[in-house]
Parts: C-alpha cells; sequence; structure tokens
C-alpha cells in the first residue's frame, strides 16, 4: 500500500472551492510532480499533504488524506507526528534565525533525538551517502555534516558553520532547508516550486538532490516550469481549475495523454 | 510634460522640509530649554542637582533625588506589571487567535492609546486608588491609596497599548514563510514562537518596551492625580511618590518668586526630554533598521 494516498479530497477557503474530489495514490520512493496553471491549487494539495494547510483560517477539507493508512484530517491524528514525516520545502527558503550548523540540529533537539538513536541514524545515513563524514567531534555534529552532504551544502559551508544562515544565497539557503528537513527523519519530502526563487544553476543542484534522494524518501514537487517536470518526473499530476485532470507515470502524461486538456497543457498551448 | 517630475520634486522637498521643521523644533525647544536651566546650572553642581535628597527651594536647595527616585519608581513598576502581560497578549493575538479578533483588539488598542490622559488619571482615582487602599489595609501598611503603587499601576495601563500595538506589529511583519518552515518540522506552535518568532522579533520587542519606557517616563496628569505627590523618596509601593513631570506640572507659574526656582523646573524639563527623546529615538533606529533589513 502507498502510503499517501487522496480519496476524494476536496477543499474550499470559504465559499471558495479550490480541489474537487481529489483522488490519487503517490507512489513511494518516486519523484512525483504536480503541474497545472496558477491557481488551479497545486499549494492548496501540496500542504494538505502536512496539514500546513491548517495555517490558513476557513479553510474547509472534506475526504481522507491518508498517510500510512491514517487519515490526517481524522480529529485525532497526531499532526506534530505527521508533519515530522513529511519534510517540507517552500518556493522561497526561509532560515531559521540562526546559525547554519543550528538549522539543522534544531529539529533533532526540539525533538530529543537520544545519542543512539542519532548515532543509529548517522550509521543509516553512511549507506546513502556518497561521501562518509570526517568523523570527529561529538554526534551532533557529525549529523549535521552528514545531512549538509546529503544535501550537497557542505563543501560550501564547512568553513562558516557558525555564522547566520541568512548570511548563504538563496540557492543555498534552499539546500539548507531540504539538509534542515532530512535531519527529522522524514519519509517524505515535499517542495513547493523549490527553485522557482533560484538561478538556473542552483535550480540544478536542487533537482541532482532530488533523483539522488528519491531512493530513499518520496517526494512530492510542485512546479510550473515544463521542462523541470520532464526532466525529474517519474509520476505527474495534472490539476486543472481544480480537478485531478489526469495522473500517471511521466512518460504516459507528457507522450500520450489521454485528456484533451493535459494534451494542450503539456504542449505549452494553454499555461 | 514635466508637469509629473515638478510634483515629484516639489512632494519630495516638502516632506523633506517637514522632517527639518520638526527636527528643529525638538533641537529649539531642548536650547530654550537649556538656557533657561543655566542660571541654576553655573549656580549648583549637576551631581548635586541629581543626587541631593534635600527639597527646600526658599533656600535654594533644590536636590532632585526624590523626585527622579518618584519618577523612576512608578515607571519601573508599570514596565514590570505591562510588559510580560503585553507581550503575552501580542503572541496570543498573532500566532493564535482568529484574525478577525485580531483586527477588533486591534482597533480596541487604538482607542484606548486615544484616550486623554486626563480620564486615565479620573478613573484611576475612582477605581485604583481605593484598591490599592484596601490591599494595604489587607497586608497592613495602612496608606490613603495615593500612591507609588496607584502611579505604576495607571502606567502600566497606559502604556499597555503602545507595548501591545508595537510588539503585534513587528510579530506580523515576520514572513508566513517563517511559521511554514519551522511547524513543517513537526514542532508545537509553542516551539515555534520561542526559537523562531521570538529570536526574530528580538529588536522589535525591545524596541516597543523602549516606547512603552518613554511614554511612561514622561506621563504627567494621570499619574499626577494618583500618586500622592510628597517631595520625599517613598519607603515602600505604599507610600506616596512625587514624579518629575508632576513636580513641573504642580508648581510652574506658582512659585516664581523663589529666586531659581524657575530654573530649577527648567533643568528638570531639560533632564525628562533628553530621558524620554533618547529613549524614542533609540526605539526609532531599532524599528528602522528591522525594515530595512528584513528578518531573513
Ligand atoms: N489563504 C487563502 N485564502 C483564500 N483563497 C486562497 C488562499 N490560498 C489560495 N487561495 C486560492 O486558492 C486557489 C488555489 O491556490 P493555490 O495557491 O493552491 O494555487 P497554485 O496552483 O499553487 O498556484 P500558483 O501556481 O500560482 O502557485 C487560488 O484561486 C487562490 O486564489
Ligand atoms: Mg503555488
Amino acid at each position: 500500500m502507498p502510503h499517501i494516498s487522496l480519496k476524494n479530497l476536496s477543499i474550499a477557503y470559504g465559499h471558495h472551492r479550490v480541489l474537487q474530489d481529489v483522488t490519487v495514490n503517490i507512489p513511494d520512493k518516486q519523484i512525483t510532480v504536480i503541474i497545472g496553471p496558477s491557481g488551479c491549487g497545486k499549494t492548496t494539495l501540496l500542504k494538505s499533504l502536512n496539514r500546513l494547510l491548517d495555517l490558513n483560517e476557513d479553510v474547509k477539507v472534506t475526504g481522507d488524506v491518508l498517510i500510512d493508512g491514517v487519515n490526517t484530517y481524522d480529529g485525532n491524528a497526531d499532526i506534530l507526528a505527521l508533519r515530522k514525516k513529511m519534510g517540507f520545502l517552500s518556493q522561497r527558503p526561509y532560515p531559521l534565525p540562526m546559525s547554519i550548523y543550528e538549522n539543522i540540529a534544531f529539529g533533532p533537539k526540539v525533538h530529543r533525538m537520544s545519542k543512539d538513536r542519532i548515532v543509529q541514524q548517522i550509521n543509516d545515513l553512511e549507506g546513502r551517502m556518497v561521501q562518509v563524514p570526517s568523523k570527529k567531534n561529538g554526534q551532533m555534529d557529525i549529523l549535521v555534516e552528514s545531512y549538509l552532504r546529503l544535501a550537497g551544502l557542505w563543501e560550501e559551508v564547512k568553513d562558516r558553520l557558525h555564522t547566520p544562515a541568512s548570511r548563504l544565497s538563496i540557492g543555498q539557503q534552499q539546500r539548507l532547508a531540504l539538509a534542515r528537513a532530512l535531519a527529522v527523519e522524514p519519509e517524505a519530502i515535499l517542495a513547493d516550486e523549490p527553485t522557482s526563487a533560484l538561478d538556473p544553476l542552483s535550480a540544478q543542484l536542487i533537482e541532482k538532490q532530488f533523483k539522488f534522494l528519491k531512493k530513499n524518501y518520496t517526494i512530492v514537487v510542485v512546479t510550473h516550469i515544463l521542462r523541470q517536470a520532464r526532466r525529474i518526473a517519474d509520476y505527474v499530476i495534472f490539476l486543472y481549475l481544480g480537478e485531478l485532470v489526469e495522473h500517471g507515470p511521466a512518460e504516459k502524461v507528457f507522450d500520450n495523454p489521454s485528456d484533451e486538456r493535459t494534451r494542450a497543457y503539456v504542449s505549452g498551448e494553454i499555461s | 510634460m514635466d508637469l509629473r517630475k515638478f510634483k515629484d520634486t516639489f512632494s519630495t522637498l516638502s516632506i523633506r522640509l517637514s522632517l527639518v521643521f520638526v527636527n528643529t523644533l525638538a533641537f529649539v525647544i531642548a536650547i530654550i530649554l537649556y538656557i533657561k536651566a543655566k542660571p541654576i546650572l553655573v549656580k549648583v553642581s549637576l551631581s548635586h542637582l541629581l543626587f541631593s535628597t534635600s527639597w527646600h527651594p526658599i533656600r535654594g536647595d533644590f536636590g532632585f533625588f526624590p523626585f527622579i527616585i518618584g519618577t523612576l519608581g512608578v515607571t519601573a513598576i508599570a514596565m514590570i506589571l505591562a510588559v510580560p502581560v503585553c507581550l503575552l497578549s501580542a503572541i496570543y493575538l498573532s500566532e493564535y487567535a482568529h484574525k478577525r479578533f485580531r483586527a477588533f483588539v486591534r482597533l480596541v488598542v487604538d482607542i484606548l492609546a486615544g484616550i486623554p490622559s486626563v480620564i486615565y488619571g479620573l478613573c484611576g482615582v475612582i477605581a485604583i486608588v481605593p484598591l490599592v487602599r484596601f490591599l494595604g489595609q489587607a497586608i497592613g501598611s495602612p496608606t490613603t491609596g495615593y500612591s507609588l503603587l496607584a502611579g505604576g499601576i495607571i502606567l502600566a495601563i497606559m502604556v499597555a497599548p503602545v507595548i501591545i500595538s508595537v510588539a503585534l506589529e513587528v510579530f506580523r511583519t515576520i514572513p508566513q514563510a517563517a511559521r511554514e518552515n519551522s511547524l513543517a518540522l513537526g514542532i508545537t506552535t509553542w516551539e515555534m514562537i520561542k526559537h523562531v518568532i521570538l529570536r526574530s522579533s528580538l529588536h522589535g520587542i525591545i524596541a516597543a518596551i523602549v516606547l512603552g519606557f518613554a511614554r511612561a517616563f514622561g506621563e504627567t496628569i494621570a499619574v499626577l492625580m494618583v500618586v500622592g505627590n510628597v517631595a520625599k523618596i517613598p519607603d515602600s509601593f505604599f507610600a506616596p511618590a512625587y514624579p518629575l513631570p508632576a513636580l513641573i506640572a504642580n508648581n510652574y507659574g506658582e512659585m516664581m518668586s523663589i529666586p531659581l526656582y524657575d530654573s530649577a523646573l527648567m533643568f528638570s524639563a531639560l533632564l525628562l526630554m533628553l530621558v524620554v527623546g533618547g529613549f524614542s529615538l533609540a526605539a526609532h533606529i531599532i524599528l528602522l533598521r528591522i525594515e530595512r533589513r528584513g528578518y531573513a
């Protein structure tokens, strides 16, 4: 059973209905890309997966968002545990008001991750990385280094770990956000147009990182850049005016769409 | 046509001129006060004026220490009472309250900030003075109620709108992305407030407190009505005090036949103005920096 699955999900802001009756399974350990014209509800759909939608007032959700079989919109669902499972990258990165090092250590610290857990995590990570971190100080140092490496940022920041994270370039900040999200051991990564504020080179780095990470994480990316979608998508969800028009493996949706609106969108006739 | 350019130049110029005018005005007032205070400053040493406790104008003895203590006392009580409550209220309004409730409270706070201080003073006489009298009797220190504590309480009520509205403004300028990015890590709202919201807004909070402080420090009428006005260092919260603004308001123009009295009052006015002006300026510089730098 896939661990993210939506059943008859409808979402409205007040009386403004944004998503209607969306049912889809998001495949595990693949990159799923959500595409569609501006305002069609991509961000809304993404934020329903970790209940960040709750920050908006007057939002009404009906239907089910099942994460590991649990309906997250059930009254007694554990929202904090859910959010911990779903790493999140926003359109514009926001470094927490602390150092680069603390940005990564923050999550594990707040969640009071035990020493053993951290060591365990480091061991798990070593299998996932190209380069093993240099063994040196405390566990937390190794953990921070591991995640910075995993997000492809280590080499650029290793000499200034204790400077404010806000001094990084936007592209670096986005990779920092990725490392920060990974450090609380999510199972999935949700990213809302993660490269739209970035220069092409930084954008490429993020894409590369996603492709690398999909071995171990389920990744859901919202994008309005069709070329990017073609480059990274394994699975595609096409939304149009709040309706789930088509979803399926990337080749199928891009090369042989079954709906006329999908065809028009992927060929660039509507945008 | 160059009409648009002309309008632009004209408006820029008039804005600059008004700014210059306002700033010059403050400067001119300070100069005038200084000139008027000069006679006492040449006669009596500054340290005597500031730290002597002996206040006998007829003998030419002007020790402002009891008044300075009175001012600092009511201000300190006001800040201790107001700051925690106001910051918590602002946090609640910014991070927990529904936006309609927030808008409503903003309106109420603005109205409260606009109420003339004499009305606060009246309410103080009607409600706070008897309350303090009752409190004093209850814990065994009989008092008329006209006291340091009453002054502090009334000031706390008066600075609350300032602190709440500035702090709320500061919290609301933190981008929503800060909340989304931190909550997405699975932390609680309180953890987010503590580690992200408060940390990002430290300077702004300081500015809010300093503005409140400046308001409390210079407030005159309301305090004068409830504080008792006795020129002695108060020996308890329930004893009367005599803050500087009250001294000036009560005496200026009345006992002008006493030599140097006029000059002494001018000196205390200058002192007040420098402290309040200095603090307000500091707060505004902090707030301006925040706006420029943003929160990233
Ligand atoms: N907080 C909100 N309150 C009311 N309406 C909202 C809110 N957020 C989004 N909407 C509306 O919901 C609809 C979908 O918004 P959403 O942000 O999900 O679109 P999107 O597909 O992500 O668009 P874009 O590509 O421009 O980011 C839009 O019509 C938008 O105006
Ligand atoms: Mg969007």
